[in-house]
């Protein structure tokens, strides 16, 4: 029976969490929709684990649906490149399932637990299925999904402040027109090949190795739509004010993981299949998604710097470390993709634990965190606080955190390709980050007012603690992560040479 | 397509908005369509003569997508409703005003 049951384990981690999406928004009680939802994510993690064990035997899993062979029929790859992300996706989720239940009890109303609960499952199902899906349309489906429950979610944020649904709102219509220029992509790239099938897609796209115009175009076409869903630079522009008005627990899950999967598979486009066009592949990483990460990097970590609200400095902060990550793979190489994939980790623990600190700040206090709010908390409420500090510096890039390691990475794969200033660039924006961070600890432990310590909610630190202490862990015993980045970049970088 | 863009960036009104990106979307859906055309072809359905037929397999694509735009043109008209239950207006200069008092 169970063997049954782990031998569709690929198809069951997207399709268990959609399913029972579908059942628990039907349910009226207050409690038992998160508890289905948490005993659904352990049976997730479970499969992700079993997973991890088939591929560290065969390599490689290629999943059919209907057993229709590709490239007729839809199929889900897991390979070296996501099994990380796999891994990642599915502890995250549960730690943040774990942790939003008190957030959801005081921000939204509790008579809709059950269909918040449901919106969390159908962005969680989504969100999985774009990382392994092998097929570019269905990735088109995935995204909108996802976007569309993420959205719902974000509008959740309403009963806190109104502006929440302007949020929803401008996400719904900036998230669907990039969604729709990549269907456009895709409408190119079929009329050429006749595929969809990632894997056919490259084959088919061999034969015309001169390139053509109708290719190049659909490329730019996709490639922009997913940088609009991804965030990155100049079109990030929904993003601030959906995870600040979002409830704090939906912006623990998007800002943690969203955009990360996203990004996942911009690079597997970019590194599995447009690189049978190395010219078009070095002309759109050279002088577009190069130069616009450090824009992102620079003018992200300018603007967080003059923000009030702490869950807007967050956002902003996210924005230029997403340029950090694109940063690290518009570099072509081997070092670049690992320094990537290590910041993908690293940054979704980082902002997570920050957003799970800071939404229960708000809770605390019943209204928006905002820097002067913040005065005294550091005595006030010492455990979360220290946490907070703790993941702070790690976005930093502290040493014994897991942000030095990213950084590091990052340092190394930069001067391997000798770009210097982009080096001097990173390492500027990085003291630029202690600015922003040191106005919220300046507020916290070294206001005039001093606040005897208030008994916290063992229940809510224990998640945040959990994030804390792997920051830490990963920043001294790092292996596991570079491990699986290294991984992720050998398998795309062997696609590269052949 | 380059209309419905249009009225997304330039229409003040929530509403147009949504209207705008259902029209866009459209294009993109008449744009597959016509991807799948074959010349003199007919229907894909299995007849006892050889015939040529138009590729179904887009059409098929755009059901789906067809599919995605309703949810998605359903879920902004719910937020525009919203957003006048709380605003009592769709105009975006007249909300943005609205929210720079309640800032002051």
């Amino acid at each position: 029976m169970f063997n049954i049951f782990l031998d569709d384990a690929a198809a069951l981690v997207v399709v268990l969490p959609l399913l029972i999406s579908a059942i628990i928004a039907f349910i009226p009680s207050k409690i038992w929709p998160w508890i289905i939802s948490l005993v659904t994510l352990v049976l997730h993690l479970v499969l992700s684990l079993h997973l991890l064990k088939e591929i560290s035997i065969s390599g490689l899993i290629i999943y059919e649906f209907g057993n229709w062979e590709p490239p007729w029929g839809i199929s889900f790859k897991i390979d070296g490149v996501n099994i990380g992300l796999q891994l990642l996706f599915s502890i995250f989720v549960l730690i943040s399932t774990f942790y939003s239940r008190k957030i959801f009890l005081s921000e939204i109303d509790s008579r809709d637990s059950g269909k918040a609960y449901s919106l969390w499952l159908l962005a969680i199902g989504s969100l999985n299925g774009i990382i392994l899906t092998n097929d570019i349309f269905n990735l088109f489906v995935f995204l909108e999904i996802s976007a569309l429950a993420s959205i719902s979610l974000i509008a959740l944020g309403a009963g806190q402040n109104r502006k929440a649904l302007l949020a929803a709102f401008n996400y719904l219509i900036i998230g669907a027109i990039g969604a729709t220029f990549y269907v456009i992509g895709v409408g190119f790239a079929y009329a050429m090949t006749g595929t969809l099938n990632m894997n056919d897609l490259i084959i088919q796209l061999a034969q015309y190795s001169d390139g053509q115009l109708a290719i190049f175009a659909g490329m730019s076409f996709m490639l922009i739509g997913l940088m609009v869903k991804a965030a990155i630079f100049p079109v990030h522009i929904w993003l601030p004010p959906a995870y600040s008005y979002a409830p704090s627990a939906v912006s623990t899950l998007l800002a943690a993981l969203a955009t990360k999967t996203i990004l996942y598979f911009f690079v597997r486009l970019l590194y599995e299949v447009f690189i049978i066009y190395p010219s078009y592949l070095s002309l759109f990483l050279d002088f577009v998604l190069y130069p616009l990460s450090l824009l992102a990097i620079f003018i992200g970590t300018l603007i967080a710097i003059y923000q009030d609200d702490i869950k807007k400095l967050l956002a902003f902060s996210s924005i230029a470390q997403i340029g950090y990550i694109t940063l690290a793979f518009s570099l072509k190489d081997h070092s670049g993709i690992t320094s990537g994939f290590i910041h993908i980790f690293n940054h979704a623990l980082i902002k997570g634990g920050l957003f799970m600190a800071v939404g229960y700040f708000a809770i605390l206090q019943k209204d928006r965190v905002t820097l002067t709010s913040l005065k005294g908390f550091g005595y006030k409420y010492p455990i979360t606080s220290f946490a907070l500090l703790i993941c702070g510096l790690s976005l930093i890039g502290l040493p014994l955190t897991n942000g030095f390691i990213s950084k590091l990475y990052l340092f190394q794969a930069l001067y391997t390709n000798q770009l210097y200033f982009s080096i001097a660039l990173v390492a500027l924006s990085s003291a630029l980050a202690v600015a922003y961070f040191w106005k919220i600890v300046e507020q916290m432990w070294f206001s005039e007012i001093k606040f005897k310590s208030e008994k916290e909610d063992s229940y809510i630190y224990l998640p945040i603690w959990i994030i804390t202490i792997s920051i830490i862990v990963f920043g001294i015993y790092s292996s596991p992560i570079i491990e699986f980045s290294n991984l992720s970049a050998d398998y795309l970088i062997s696609g590269y040479q052949n | 397509m380059v209309g419905g863009l249009f009225i997304i960036i330039t229409s003040q009104n929530y509403l147009k908005k949504v209207v705008g990106l259902a029209i866009f979307q459209t294009a993109v859906f008449v744009f597959f369509v016509s991807l799948a055309k074959v010349l003199d072809g007919t229907a894909p359905i299995l007849t006892k003569m050889e015939n040529a037929y138009s590729n179904p397999l887009p059409h098929v694509l755009i059901l789906t997508a067809i599919v995605v735009g309703v949810a998605t043109s359903a879920l902004g008209l719910a937020l525009v409703l919203q957003i006048y239950r709380n605003y009592e207006t769709i105009e975006e200069k007249e909300i943005q005003s609205l929210e720079l008092k309640t800032d002051k």
